[in-house]
């Protein structure tokens, strides 16, 4: 009986250490990838130096960081990076609901599917292509905007990509041009989920569509709303790279409404190779954006429990 | 009644075609305008209808063919090679955390979930890959950083894991004497595919579309990507022209269509990906909406 016990305490162990052996390779990579950066960003405190490497750089306490909040640059990219998260997160509550409600009103599965296919295409291309295509309509003397759309409202061209001032128009219309499909159909599913009986009860009582949706599709879809604005708030001190550095072609007339921290830490280590600066954005941006996330998941885990991420 | 739901769905159906008109009508002008005249484009700007077509840009690039399938073939190899890898070591480290009688399981699904919450940003991780791993300009750089496993799918995995494959059959697979590596790949696997094939076709994506590790990792335009290619000549036209690649010299065109040829080069960019989209176009929904609501 003993013996027995001790045989399967050992084929216990060792299959646990079967178990243990698989998480190796995908461990190893968040080491290297994730927790060795972290470890990384003691450079942010020190003269960086290529030659000295990361350790043997001198420490230089917060001086980095002071001179980066000396600069006009700490306040700007601040400004624009939540001024256009705000943005965002404002549009993405309106659009994506609103389209997600008509795909369900759609009968037909096929062109339901149709439409799904079509919203989501601009989501599933890469930033450069998006760029590609932003150019098409705005290049200087021949974009379509310019040479085709504008002139129909009487209206002169404008060289876009040298005028600082129209590119949150731009960028936010660009932004929600490539999200709002996919949050579409996130939504979409939640309505789906929703039971038919209330809408039944509903025209059983003589309820129209208005009513319907404002009585019933909305309330049902307001946790679900809530936790994607929550989620989206906690990552507003991040935005999208590619979207304020490929779709302005990082033109440098308009850096002063499309420099983001994302953009300026890009800029400060490979343009100029300011290590100790971008270092120093790079870490505000990460503890910063490490609270908000925190915070947004402790309002969230407030509401429901199920839809926190932890 | 009837005729107040028939209006309704009119709305319905014109708005929707509306916003799909706003999505696809972008990628029409950009094919247009790829066989339209360069002197037509200079004229009277990008059109829908353009006054004169030419193949000119596509017989420009043609010179460059060489250069265009070496690096889709690039593109290709870090595709192939990092989402048969992610998804390897993803379901690897996926499936012990599914397993609620592994110790430790809950520490480990912490570690992992913890590099969601805290990035450490771009320049130590730049320092990390080139100065530590002597990644820089190596197809690696392509392949590791950043791309090769996401935290967010291996919880993803978990959850299916847990949730959808019951424990007895894994015991009993056990008490038949299967050893866990032997029930992983013979049990848990094929049960898996769904979500295995919704994890491998983002990862796909995320590869094709990648130009961003290219940017900063890669300055030998010989390890360029399709995308860092598309990316070089959206931002420099020029580099396409330089001879550094090919010998396309100018004596052939005396004048480079340069706005058609940029817009050919996007078409030949995304064709394939948009011939391959209504194959997995439902893997694709289904991936967005199990990845937001239970991640």
């Amino acid at each position: 009986m003993k013996l027995l016990a001790v045989g399967t305490k050992a084929r216990k162990s060792r299959r646990y250490a079967a178990l243990g052996l698989m998480m190796v390779p995908g461990l190893l990579y968040l080491l290297i990838n994730n927790y060795l950066p972290m470890f990384g960003v003691i450079i942010a405190f020190k003269d960086f130096n290529y030659t000295k490497g990361i350790f043997g750089s001198d420490w230089i306490g917060l001086k980095n960081f002071e001179y980066l909040f000396k600069t006009s640059d700490a306040l700007l990219i601040t400004r624009n990076t939540i001024l256009y998260n705000a943005a965002f997160i404002c549009l993405n509550l309106i659009v994506p609901v609103g389209v997600a409600i008509l795909l369900n009103e759609v009968r037909k599965k096929r062109l339901s599917r149709f439409y799904q296919t079509v919203i989501l295409l601009p989501y599933l291309i890469s930033m450069v292509i998006v760029g590609y295509l932003v150019y098409a309509m705005l290049s200087a003397d021949s974009g379509f905007l310019g040479q085709t759309i504008l002139p129909m409202l009487g209206l002169p061209d404008i060289s876009w990509y040298s005028e600082p001032r129209y590119w949150p128009y731009i960028l936010t219309s660009v932004h929600i041009w490539v999200s709002a499909g996919s949050l579409s159909v996130i939504y979409l599913a939640s309505i789906i989920g929703i039971d038919p009986e209330y809408y039944e009860a509903a025209m059983i009582d003589g309820a129209n569509k208005w009513q319907q949706i404002k009585r019933i599709t909305i309330p049902l879809l307001v946790p679900v709303i809530t936790i994607m604005t929550l989620l989206q708030i906690g990552r507003i001190f991040y935005s999208d790279f590619g979207l304020f550095y490929q779709v302005p072609l990082n033109a440098g007339a308009l850096q002063s409404t499309t420099n983001v921290i994302d953009t300026y830490v890009y800029r400060s280590l490979m343009t100029l190779g300011d290590v100790g600066m971008s270092s120093a954005a790079g870490v505000y941006q990460s503890l910063v954006g490490f609270v908000l996330v925190l915070l947004s998941n402790f309002v969230v885990r407030k509401i429901n429990k199920d839809h926190a991420l932890f | 009644m009837k005729t107040k739901n028939s209006i309704w769905q009119w709305f319905v159906h014109i708005v929707l075609l509306i916003l799909s008109a706003f999505c696809l009508l972008p990628f029409i002008l950009l094919f247009i305008t790829s066989f339209t005249d360069e002197q037509s484009i200079l004229r009277h700007g990008y059109s829908f209808f353009p006054r004169a077509f030419s193949m000119a840009a596509y017989q420009y690039l043609w010179h460059d063919i060489d250069r265009i399938l070496h690096a889709y073939g690039i593109t290709i190899a870090i595709t192939v090679i990092g989402t048969a890898t992610g998804l390897i070591i993803t379901a690897l480290l996926a499936y012990p955390l599914s397993r609620k009688d592994m110790p430790f399981s809950r520490f480990w699904s912490f570690v992992v979930f913890f590099t969601m919450l805290l990035n450490s940003g771009l320049v130590p991780q730049y320092l990390v890959y080139t100065q530590l791993f002597d990644m820089k300009n190596t197809l690696l750089a392509l392949i590791v950083p950043g791309l090769l496993m996401n935290a967010f799918y291996v919880m993803m995995m978990r959850t299916f894991f847990a949730s959808s494959i019951p424990f007895p059959v894994i015991e009993s697979a056990n008490i038949d004497g299967a050893g866990e590596f032997r029930t992983f790949v013979q049990i848990v696997l094929p049960l898996s595919m769904p979500i295995l094939a919704t994890v491998g076709l983002f990862q796909t994506i995320h590869y094709w579309n990648d130009w961003f590790n290219g940017m900063i990792y890669i300055t030998d335009s010989k390890l360029f990507s399709l995308q860092n290619l598309l990316n070089r000549i959206l931002l420099d036209f020029d580099f396409l022209t330089s001879s550094n690649f090919s010998g396309n010299s100018g004596d052939i065109f005396a004048d480079v269509p340069k706005e058609t040829v940029r817009m050919a080069m996007a078409v030949i960019g995304i064709v394939p990906i948009l011939i391959a989209y209504p194959f997995f176009q439902r893997y694709f929904v289904k991936g967005l909406t199990i990845g937001a609501i239970k991640g």
